[in-house]
């Protein structure tokens, strides 16, 4: 493929449609500029500012925006809360949508028929898959990401973690704990 | 389209497989095919939604057996040569023979970290929306050989509003150039027995995001 896409780059570039440095500056982006550490230090900030936690579950495009880490923040970005009695998970089933703004792009699981074909009949043997063992009385919801709305899950902070900073509840939480795939670290493994 | 892209509840496909420490790229040209989508997209040639098309129509053996860039790659080719903006001898070559067309804009490195935030699908409401919160709907039983955002599992089933999302460009008529057609979303939850039936845990519940034409008063 890599010939392949090289010579589509080029013919395209040689008409004029696109411009080669901003085709390196997209890719930087993605490999060091988005990824889940944004969605990490909104995660954290809702832990630690209740005030800031309503706002992001009443209008999370907004909240997030106000955050101060993305210059700007696409339409419909919707953050649900997970709670002892309810797990939330995401999934695309006709594709691949996905919070990149704040979580970058997805991982090929994420994408992968096992994946889609599977979360939303039988999230809890996905989240086996994971190695995740809810408790039998927490319920499952599954957001099947149909159209230009966008989740992430703001996960239960984990015990033990009272009185942390912010940048330090970050390096708690997981990518897959914003899709709904995992569970934040314990505070033990970070301390 | 009743697609093999369209997988929920599908049987099959095995474990789910995460991969530690995955790289955003697995090989160069994985960056340069999405990247390359992007700056077209900029340019106004095609829309989110025909490019969600794209991917639906490659064969299904071939859907299956590509990796997730490579049906990216595979698409630009296929919408390039489909709009005439290069020709296939161009593309097997490499160079281009001939002028480009003009197109609206060019996506230059000043407008990268714009272009990076997601694109606003939201339009004014052409009339009121029929549906509220708490209502009862059905999902129509519907099967277009063209693009849909009603996935299969979901077609038929009977639910509950939970929110009003806005309203935004319909997918289905603006993926055959049949113009943005605003419609009404919802976030229309159902009971996992419902889509399911028995072989559901019963405390599971599932939502999909469906535009007001998918949906009737139940």
């Amino acid at each position: 493929m890599q010939l392949r896409v090289r010579a589509l780059e080029t013919v395209l570039a040689e008409k004029g449609y696109i411009e080669p440095a901003a085709i390196n500056a997209i890719i930087e982006a993605y490999e060091t500029k988005v990824g889940p550490h944004i969605g990490a230090r909104v995660v954290a900030k809702a832990w630690s500012d209740p005030a800031f936690k309503r706002a992001l579950i009443a209008d999370a495009s907004q909240a997030v925006l106000a955050l101060g880490l993305l210059n700007r923040v696409g339409d419909h970005l919707i953050a649900v809360e997970n709670t002892p009695e309810l797990h939330n998970m995401i999934v695309c089933t006709l594709c691949s949508c996905y919070p990149w703004e704040v979580l970058g792009l997805p991982p090929v699981w994420y994408k992968s028929a096992p994946y889609r074909s599977r979360a939303v009949s039988d999230p809890r043997g996905v989240l086996n898959d994971f190695g995740v063992l809810l408790p039998a009385g927490t319920g499952i919801r599954v957001w099947d990401s149909t159209a230009e709305t966008r989740f992430i899950v703001l996960p239960m902070p984990p015990a033990g973690t009272a009185g942390w900073s912010e940048e330090k509840l970050a390096t708690l939480v997981t990518r897959d704990c914003m899709i709904g795939t995992g569970l934040p670290k314990e505070a033990s493994e970070v301390a | 389209m009743d697609g093999i892209h369209d997988m929920g509840g599908m049987h099959g496909f095995g474990k789910v497989e995460p991969e530690p420490d995955e790289p955003v790229f697995h090989a160069e040209w994985e960056g340069h095919a999405l990247a390359i989508t992007r700056a077209m997209g900029y340019t106004g040639v095609w829309t989110i939604d025909q490019t969600r098309a794209g991917i639906e129509e490659l064969p299904p053996d071939v859907y299956l057996s590509s990796s997730y860039y490579k049906k990216w790659a595979l698409r630009l080719e296929n919408l390039v040569l489909a709009l005439g903006l290069a020709g296939a001898d161009e593309l097997k070559v490499g160079h281009a023979s001939r002028p480009g067309k003009a197109l609206k804009r060019k996506l230059t490195v000043a407008d990268v970290p714009a272009s990076l935030t997601r694109g606003s699908f939201a339009r004014p409401a052409p009339s009121p929306a029929l549906f509220k919160p708490g209502d009862r709907v059905r999902t129509k039983n519907i099967h277009p050989a063209t693009h849909t955002r009603l996935p299969r599992y979901a077609r038929g089933r009977t639910g509950v509003i939970e929110a009003l999302r806005g309203c935004h460009v319909f997918p289905d008529t603006v993926a055959i150039g049949n113009g943005e057609n605003p419609q009404w979303l919802y976030t229309v939850l159902f009971e996992g027995r419902e889509l399911w039936g028995d072989s559901a845990e019963p405390s599971l519940k599932v939502s999909i995001e469906a535009f007001e034409p998918y949906l009737e008063p139940a």
